[in-house]
């Protein structure tokens, strides 16, 4: 279980079964949810029958069969293995599953997936640039806007958001375009000073 | 969740029909999904309309007219709606958090249904969710419950903020659906409790919200919302009210006031606008006027203190209607 | 001592991780093969499970395994208790019987192929109960209040009664703080996985070595058996510091199916088995002489406990040795309630505590006409008289000094209500914090490689304070290295044990480990030079030799000496050491130790509608050395934010009819958002203190927020004028200001 144990030691993400199979079948992969037939079956009323999307998650395409209650959220941490994404409460009221899409920042936990086909999809996993950080995610870390970490995806997706929309002229002005975001350990501080720092200078 | 089946709409007429035929309209999903979840919601077929075109912002004369597919963050930023409506970008962006406003439209918003905990609570009594269960809340928790327009029956409040603005502000809505196109102000949206608090709106099955137009008015820019909350943002309103001033030689010529968060619906309060007319708009004539509201209160066990807080809250609004005057 | 790396504002070395989004907690480590769980809670507040309708639920789509009572193992339960488990009391025994306890105490457990298809499943369930009315008021008088079977934490000295009921001036009042629930972002989440008789779980712990022990014992294991995994806490507060009952059904379902299993409780289930801070009742007097001494205290308190365990915490505690007087009496009574059990929250007995008796030193102040801070000083005591011990170290004064003068302390007018901007009331108000150093015995390995790097490990966990950043400043310290050639793993039960990462001691304790441990490897590298015939230092002694900044030379000699590598090269072995630290209990007898604090609040409210907000927070606390500012401020700025949280918004209020939790929802249990960030400063003395350990260091995770929910709310009467003796203080409890 050594790899297992800490990202920080490990040699690589651990590789599922999923992720084998989305390797050999390329760009487009087709990732079926575990023991569900991959095709769309039709069934009577009450039932739901699967459906296919696509959708581009960082930048690759992907087909997807999904039930059609499927968040993005748990498409994301569950089918596709991208758990940077987190579920915090699951009914909109944290901000800790923030992603973009379409590049709007949206909570992913009250988003059916089965809703977005063609979706353009960003999530944390897809800011890094050759192995550079995003320079707000290296902001996070040099303004302290970080603690647990757990919030810190969701926040940092809405930081982008919020600077995107152009909500960066003050501090208190950020502060409240990024009350979406709960931070239980009350990293507040540093997050405005990251996103404040970013918006400076981009 | 309850397994349900997905169709998307092309068009009006198609989603319509679906609906006509029980499908369930998703927009945003920010009410619906969360309500899934918790299976208080069970449609088991589902028209997604996000791709009809009724997504528009538009000026139409002096009035505004807001597509019912606008988003609540879409609307909130518009040039149009900042110029002739404030108070409708206000009321917006103190409402649910900047994510939320990218997702949920304004035909959902008004939709929306109580945030009533036991509501939510498949264990507990509620005549809205489950008729003749009962309702939980009235010998139960009930500090964020109504005031005004309760029954026996139901005590939760309206939870949305910009349709306290749109009532104020006389608003009309559009609908389409099997039996053809109506109009008719948004305050007659909402109905009352009684006897049937599962019946909460007065759309007719399949009816489609198509878009809301808000008149212009000569007030339309010394207008305010206030919505007082124990933390800053990202919780909804104990008590709202949205102030609406036309002065004229410093008289006050009209006044709007609708208030939030102690109505089992978006309570517009006619009689305290009268007491305005006429008045010249000093703290003494907003303090009468805003006795008035409370006429007619039933509170609860633990939401007395919105009988004083809702006086309260107009006062202040109307100031700081004033002050934008 | 002069410290190189220790001190330095280092930042985070996990932040990359963190920020982009490869850091895995419990949630994230998905297995091959993995099925969904989710829990099934009692939907009534005590009783019994009558019925289960449960052959339509088995054939629901996808689901693979039902359990209940009914077809679940016996499980061993073995005795086990680590020192966060109640000592009196037996924890709850899961799916063992049709007995219910409390309302959504764990009654089924689904499993299935997908999250939708377990959630529908268990909402799909349909069980009858007989069901009979708890009892979960706390105020109700008919609650007897017991004293804990523990034996008594009552103390007194000299004659408080009576001295109270003479004095000159006098408080006397009931403070009530609700219950509340820790609600960190990362809900409890497991995933187990068996490979015959050994399970592996990934799980939100905040004390690995326990949950290792525990889930042993319930299954009867052996301990070496069960792996527990958990690199990363998405904040916990002490929610995580037992091993919850989910944790066993991960486990047990996972043993059913014979497949992993992954368990995330919803948000609302982490209101109902994961422990929460007890609603508290208090009553404090004081009696003072008209020039402000205080010349009698009595704190009482009661805390709430479940039926089948007796949780206490150290309500009254700091009354004992906060101020001078001759007579003290405290008492300390347990409530039995149809709950859950509850557990240690943030600063857990002493953020109650202190709330009631802050405030009712602050009401004394005002009746005496004495600044807040002088009659503080006037009771400032020379040493613990409760223990009759010297302080290892208390900079109170100090403190209350440098964070008065930050704050602005002289801008204040004294008078209630006497201070305005613009419409807005204004108050400013003051309180003490103050919290033990604690410190357990812990072990930590230290393995110094050929290249001259080494890696650190030890089973703690970093739930957010940095664990791993200023584990390895630590590391990097003793052994004479830069941050970066020091690698500090944790987070799996494969490490040398450590205690539970709560309670403020980690530092203390794990650090201390760490520092005995390097060390020892630079001992045992100094001797591998002193035996190798090639090397400079050959037959030396060790007494002449020296390292200075990770090279060996002999005293006084300029040379560049010896590195690690230098040494090492010659059998190309690394030097792995395991050492361990425990307090001196000689001088644990010696001396009382404490962190102390003083936090200064300004708040705003609205005379028209009652808002309150706080707009600025200034702490200055004496917490021995500050192994990283950097990351220290943020624990502080931290700490205050909950403790806006505890005084302004979080309660979890409970139907009385059938003991549910009514705001189980993250939008209806309030907590501070981004927008309600005030100007925030967190400062700290000079303070070294020799004797705590040989870091000197005193912790301030829980300190972090013990003063400021009092603070607040003093503030909040300075604006107003009316004191408000509840938490949290609420628009509706000033609208009448
Ligand atoms: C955590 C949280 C906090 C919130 N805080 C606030 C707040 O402070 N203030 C506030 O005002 N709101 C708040 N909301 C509510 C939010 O604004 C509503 O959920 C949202 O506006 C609903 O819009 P939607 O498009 O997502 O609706 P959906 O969920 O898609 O639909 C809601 C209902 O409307 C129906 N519907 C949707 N569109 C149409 C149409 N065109 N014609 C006919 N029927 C239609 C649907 O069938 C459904 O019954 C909050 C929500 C959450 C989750
Ligand atoms: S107030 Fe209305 S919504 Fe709430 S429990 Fe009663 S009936 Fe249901
Ligand atoms: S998990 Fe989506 S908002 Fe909390
Ligand atoms: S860093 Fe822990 S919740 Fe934000």
């Amino acid at each position: 279980m050594a790899e297992n144990s800490s990202e920080m030691h490990s040699s690589g993400p651990i590789v599922s079964r999923r992720e084998a199979l989305q390797a050999t079948a390329g760009a487009v992969a087709l990732a079926a949810l575990p023991l569900q037939p991959a095709a769309a079956t039709s069934s009577p009323a009450g039932v739901s029958s699967d459906i296919a999307v696509a959708m581009t998650v960082n930048g690759r395409a992907h087909t997807l069969i999904v039930d059609p209650r499927q968040s993005i959220l748990d498409v994301l941490r569950e089918t596709l293995d991208l758990p940077g994404t987190k579920k915090g409460c699951n009914q909109g009221a944290c901000g800790a599953c923030t992603i973009l899409v379409d590049g709007k920042r949206i909570v992913s936990c009250l988003t059916l997936a089965s809703m977005h086909d063609g979706a353009d999809i960003q999530t944390i996993e897809g800011l890094e640039n050759d192995g550079e950080l995003h320079p707000l995610q290296a902001a996070f870390v040099e303004h302290e806007g970080l603690q647990c970490g757990f919030c810190t995806s969701g926040q940092i997706m809405s930081g982008l958001g919020c600077i995107a929309e152009g909500h960066v002229g003050s501090p208190e002005e950020i502060q409240f375009w990024m009350s979406g975001n709960i931070c239980r350990c009350g990293a507040y501080p540093g997050i405005i000073a990251a996103v404040a720092d970013v918006a400076e200078r981009s | 969740m309850f397994p349900f089946t997905l169709e998307k709409a092309g068009s009006t007429q198609v989603a319509i029909a679906a609906a006509a035929s029980g499908a369930r309209y998703i927009a945003g999903g920010t009410t619906l999904v969360d309500l899934m979840r918790d299976e208080v919601e069970r449609p088991e077929r589902l028209i997604d309309i996000n791709r009809l075109p009724l997504g528009d912002i538009r000026v139409e004369g002096e009035d505004l007219i807001i597509g019912a597919l606008a988003r609540m963050a879409e609307v909130a930023a518009d040039e149009n709606v900042k110029r002739l409506q404030p108070l409708i970008a206000e009321s917006l962006i103190e409402g649910a958090s900047p994510q939320l406003r990218n997702m949920a439209s304004m035909g959902g918003n008004l939709l929306q249904r109580v945030r009533c905990p036991y509501f939510r609570m498949l264990d507990a009594g509620c005549n809205k969710r489950t008729p003749g269960s009962g309702c939980a809340a009235i010998e139960g928790l009930n500090a964020g419950h109504a005031i005004l327009g309760t029954s026996d029956h139901c005590v939760a409040t309206h939870p949305s903020d910009v349709a306290v603005a749109l009532v104020a502000l006389d608003a009309t809505m559009r609908v389409q659906g099997p039996q053809g196109e109506r109009s008719f102000p948004v305050e007659e949206l909402f109905r009352l409790p009684g006897d049937t608090p599962d019946l909460e709106h007065t759309l007719l099955p399949g009816e489609l919200i198509v878009e809301i137009r808000v008149p212009s008015g000569p007030h339309a820019r010394s207008a305010r919302y206030l919505k007082v909350r124990d933390r800053a943002s990202y919780e909804f309103a104990l008590v709202s009210a949205a102030a609406v001033l036309a002065i004229e030689d410093g008289v006050i010529r009209e006044a709007r006031i609708a208030a939030g968060g102690v109505g089992t619906r978006p309570w517009r309060l006619r009689a305290c606008e009268a007491a305005l007319g006429g008045r010249k708009p000093d703290r003494q004539a907003f303090e009468e006027a805003a006795q008035l509201a409370t006429e007619g209160v039933r509170p609860l066990h633990h939401n007395a203190f919105k009988v004083v807080l809702l006086p309260r809250t107009i006062v202040r609004a109307l100031e700081m209607a004033g002050e934008v005057a | 001592m002069k410290m190189n790396v220790i001190g330095k504002p280092l930042t985070r070395v996990d932040g990359r991780s963190k920020v982009t989004g490869k850091a895995r907690y419990a949630a994230d480590f998905n297995q091959p093969g993995q099925l969904y769980a989710v829990l099934v809670s009692a939907t009534v507040g005590l009783g019994r499970l009558t019925g289960i309708e449960s052959a339509d639920v088995e054939g629901m789509s996808g689901v693979v395994a039902l359990i209940t009572h009914r077809n679940a193992p016996k499980l061993a339960y073995l005795p086990h208790k680590a020192v966060i488990d109640p000592a009196v009391g037996e924890r709850l025994h899961v799916l063992q019987d049709d007995s219910v306890r409390f309302y959504g105490q764990p009654v089924a457990i689904i499993v299935a192929d997908s999250i939708d298809h377990a959630e529908r499943a268990a909402a799909a369930m349909r069980i009858t109960y007989d069901a009979r009315q708890p009892i979960v008021d706390h105020a109700d008088q008919q609650v007897a209040r017991i004293v804990p079977g523990t034996g008594t934490a009552d103390r007194s000295r000299g004659d408080a009664d009576a001295a109270v009921a003479e004095a000159a001036v006098k408080v006397d009042e009931v403070y009530d703080i609700a219950r509340e629930n820790h609600n960190p972002m990362e809900p409890h989440a497991t995933i187990a996985a068996w490979h015959g008789d050994r399970l592996t779980l990934w799980s939100k712990s905040q004390f690995l070595m326990n949950e290792q022990a525990e889930i042993a014992a319930v299954f009867g294991l052996p301990v070496d058996n069960v792996e527990v995994i958990c690199p990363f806490i998405g904040g916990a507060f002490g929610t995580s510091l037992r091993t919850w009952p989910h944790v066993t059904l991960a486990a047990l379902a996972a043993r059913h199916v014979g497949r992993p299993v992954k368990l995330v409780l919803t948000r609302k289930q982490m209101f109902f088995t994961t422990g929460h801070r007890p609603r508290s009742l208090q009553r404090v007097a004081l009696g003072a002489t008209p020039d402000g001494k205080i010349t009698g205290v009595i704190h009482e308190g009661t805390g709430e406990t479940s039926r089948y365990e007796q949780f206490t915490e150290a309500l009254t505690a700091v009354t004992d040795y906060l101020y001078s007087c001759p007579n003290v009496r405290t008492q300390y009574r347990l409530a039995q309630l149809d709950t859950a059990t509850p557990n240690h929250m943030r600063g857990p007995g002493e953020a109650s505590g202190i709330f009631a008796l802050e405030s009712a030193v602050d009401e004394l102040s005002y009746k005496l006409g004495v600044d807040p801070i002088e009659l503080r000083r006037r009771n400032e005591p020379q040493i613990d008289e409760a223990e009759n011990k010297p302080f290892s170290s208390r900079s109170l004064i100090q403190c209350y000094g440098l964070g008065a003068e930050r704050f602005g302390w002289v801008r204040r007018t004294p008078e209630p209500r006497s201070m305005r901007d613009g419409r807005l009331l204004i108050g400013m108000g003051t309180a003490t914090a103050t919290y033990p150093a604690f410190h357990a015995p812990s072990s930590a390995r230290v393995r110094l490689l050929a290249d001259g790097t080494a890696e650190v490990e030890a089973a703690a966990s970093d739930m957010g304070p940095g664990t791993y950043t200023s584990m390895t400043q630590v590391a990097a310290e003793f052994l004479g290295l830069q941050p970066e050639q020091v690698r500090f793993g944790l987070g799996t039960t494969d490490y040398p044990p450590t205690p539970s990462h709560g309670g403020s001691w980690t530092m203390a304790s794990v650090g201390s480990a760490i520092r005995a441990a390097c060390l020892e490897v630079q001992s045992q590298a100094t001797r591998q030079a002193i035996a190798d015939a090639g090397s400079p230092v050959f037959e030396a002694s060790m007494e002449a030799l020296e390292w200075v900044d990770g090279r060996l030379r002999r005293r006084g000699d300029a040379s560049p000496g010896l590195s690690y590598q230098d040494i090492l090269a010659k059998t190309g072995n690394p030097i792995e050491v395991d050492g361990s630290a425990q307090r001196d209990p000689e001088t644990a007898e010696k001396y009382s130790m404490h962190s102390f604090g003083a936090v200064f609040a300004e708040v705003s409210v609205d005379p028209d509608v009652g808002t309150i907000r706080v707009r600025r927070l200034v702490g200055a606390y004496g917490i021995g050395r500050v192994v990283n500012p950097l990351l220290a401020r943020s624990q502080c700025t931290g700490g205050m934010i909950g403790g806006i949280g505890m005084a302004l918004m979080e309660r979890t209020v409970l139907d009385v009819r059938d003991g549910r939790p009514v705001n189980a929802h993250m939008a209806d249990y309030l907590m501070p958002v981004n927008l309600d960030t005030p100007k925030l400063e967190a400062l700290f003395v000079d303070e070294v203190d020799p004797h705590v350990n040989p870091l000197g260091v005193k912790g301030l995770g829980e300190i972090a927020l013990v003063g400021t929910a009092p603070a607040i709310a003093n503030a909040v009467f300075h604006a107003t004028g009316k004191r408000v003796r509840t938490l949290p203080i609420k628009i509706e409890d000033v609208l009448t200001a």
